[in-house]
């Protein structure tokens, strides 16, 4: 069984994103790059259906500059076999990368695709759907636990009621939430392996994806600030203050 | 004028106060018409809400066995074909919505325009990006249908009171069996609903353990609150995952929030950046929480929040 992994790289989430005076973006020179969570909890459920025999192949891919090999590396380190990194100068939206993540699995033919809920970046939360979509495949979204029986998964998702259970035959597309797994760390000789690992460059125009980068951004700002509360020195204190605003 | 189909969501036979904020959105870019469109197994009483919600125009609903769970791969080719004709299909930022708008933006081959946090215009839009920490304008193309989740903390539920038409639709697709619905664990809870109780009161890690959040539950009880809870006290095991507030939980806007135990991590403050008055009590006086609270308290959970209760009479 092969497991095709989506990989992206996004500002590290430690980082507090500064929006340029100008309001034409967010500060992202010299700031930390890390793996998106999710797929780190994606690329590691993938790793461990591997460890129990489940899967054999599991193949990392990102869409990114020429800069993400590093990025691809870490995933190789991290237990990948392989990789394949999309090479793209533009940052692609949702829509253009289920349609170029699509291109892959016909290439890859795996049988589970496993992607991140959302990228902290964007906070788009789409990209997993449209593929399943576009594949025309079921979807198991905000997986917190994923169970494989022979040609079906057993998926816990992690729903606003509380924990919905589906089965979807395979192929499927599988988005992680948080508390699916917690990734391993990777160790310095995993490093050294990965850089004899394969790892395949493909332009993005060579893979002739019909663009759905439809929308556009056309101003950022900083988010409305609260204004500075009070500080109370007792709980008799912060009781009376809510009565008075009506609020208990 | 835009044509606005809502998608409507529910559960156990009733409607979920998130298609009452849809349509606040959608009257909010002066939409010609709102339909709401209501897939289940038996959608007679679940359209008879939605068609009491002022401002909606028409009720559509397909009634269908398959319906019976909100199954993302099921509903999306029948709301593309439901979607003929109308210019705008919006859905709840919830999980349900989340799961279900970008299948239907896929098939139909457009973007999806994600937590819609302020209308500009009917293809103008704020949304949040980086757990909040930037808000975005974007513009979509006005000769594509539109699809579109809506942050359902930005939009007030719009009132009782209309009387829409209800048509039932029948529609030819096919329909997948690859997706099928097992169970629903939910938890049974008397208390109010996380996502519209005008009252929430939340743990943190600082609360200790599941045993100790019957501190939470009780100061809760007490004001008629509903509970809330940051990611650690959830990966901790304190409370169940659907208490999570923040950019990967439930984005919620109470008019009081108490975050009792929480540090404020900028994933936490992004889910109640819209409530009313924040309080915040934690026993380290420089918690980040601190910043954007409108009442702070410093001092031992276990002490305070007892007194709290005998202060409140
Ligand atoms: C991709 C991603 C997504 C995330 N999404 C979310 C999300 O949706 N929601 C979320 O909440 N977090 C989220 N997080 C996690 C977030 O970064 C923080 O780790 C988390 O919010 C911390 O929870 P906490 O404040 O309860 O714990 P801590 O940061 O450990 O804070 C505990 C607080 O309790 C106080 N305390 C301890 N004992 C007492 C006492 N006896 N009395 C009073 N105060 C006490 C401490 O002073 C401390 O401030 C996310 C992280 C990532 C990377």
């Amino acid at each position: 069984m092969k497991i095709l992994v989506g990989y992206k790289r996004v500002v590290d989430y430690n980082v507090r994103i500064q929006v340029k005076p100008d309001g034409s973006g967010v500060v992202t020179e010299g700031v930390k790059l890390s793996p998106n969570p999710f797929d780190d909890i994606a690329l590691e459920e993938a790793l461990r259906l591997r460890e129990k025999g489940v899967a054999t192949d599991v193949v990392v891919a990102t869409i990114g500059p020429a800069d993400c090999q590093a990025h691809l590396r870490n995933g190789l380190a991290m237990g990948a076999n392989r990789a394949i990194h999309v090479v793209t100068s533009q940052a692609v939206q949702p829509l253009t990368a289920a349609r170029t993540l699509l291109k892959l699995i016909e290439k890859e033919q795996p049988d589970i695709v496993i992607l991140g809920k959302q990228a902290i970046d964007d906070d788009c939360n789409q990209t997993g759907q449209m593929l399943a979509a576009l594949w025309n495949r079921p979807q198991a979204t905000f997986a917190s636990k994923v169970e494989i029986n022979g040609s079906s998964a057993r998926v816990t998702r992690e729903v606003d009621a509380g924990l919905e259970v589906i089965d979807v035959d395979l192929p499927a597309v599988i988005t992680t939430d948080l508390r699916l797994n917690e990734p391993r760390f990777i160790k310095l000789p995993d490093i050294m392996k990965a850089k004899s690992k394969p790892l395949e460059t493909i332009p993005l125009e060579s893979l002739a994806v019909e663009s759905g980068d439809h929308l556009k951004t056309t101003a950022y700002a900083a988010p409305a600030k609260r204004s500075k509360g009070v500080m109370v020195k007792d709980a008799a204190e912060l009781v009376a203050l809510l009565k008075t605003k009506g609020l208990v | 004028m835009s044509k606005v189909l809502i998608v409507a969501e529910h559960l156990n036979g009733k409607l979920n106060s998130s298609t009452a904020r849809c349509v606040t959105c959608a009257k909010a870019f002066n939409a010609g018409s709102v339909t709401v469109l209501v897939l289940a197994d038996a959608p007679e009483a679940i359209a008879a809400e939605a068609a009491a919600i002022a401002g909606v125009d028409k009720v559509l609903t397909i009634a269908n066995p398959a319906n019976a769970h909100p199954i993302a791969a099921v509903y999306a080719p029948q709301v593309v074909a439901a979607a003929q004709g109308y210019s705008h299909v919006l859905a709840p930022s919830t999980t349900f919505g989340k799961d279900l708008a970008p299948r239907i933006a896929a098939l139909l081959g457009v973007a999806q325009v994600s937590d819609i946090a302020e209308v500009l215009g009917a293809h103008s839009f704020k949304r949040p990006i980086y757990a909040g920490n930037a808000i975005i304008t974007v513009e979509a193309p006005a000769d594509a249908t539109l699809v579109a989740t809506v942050r359902t903390a930005s939009f007030a539920a719009a009132a009782a009171g209309g009387s829409a038409t209800i048509e039932a639709l029948s529609v030819s697709v096919e329909l997948p069996t690859h997706t099928r619905f097992v169970e629903l664990q939910q938890g049974k809870s008397d208390r109010p609903d996380l996502q519209s109780a005008s009252r929430v009161v939340s743990g943190g890690r600082g609360v200790g353990s599941a045993e100790n959040f019957a501190v939470i539950y009780k100061l809760a009880d007490r004001i008629g609150a509903a509970v809330g809870a940051s990611r650690a006290a959830v990966d901790a095991g304190y409370v169940p995952s659907d208490l999570q507030v923040g950019q990967t939980g439930k984005i919620i806007a109470p008019e009081l929030y108490m975050a009792i135990g929480i540090s404020g991590a900028i994933q936490h403050l992004t889910g109640i950046k819209d409530a009313g008055t924040i309080v915040a009590i934690n026993k380290d006086g420089e918690a980040p929480i601190f910043e954007i609270a409108d009442i702070g308290l410093v001092g031992d959970l276990f002490t305070l929040v007892p007194e709290i209760e005998a202060a409140l009479g």
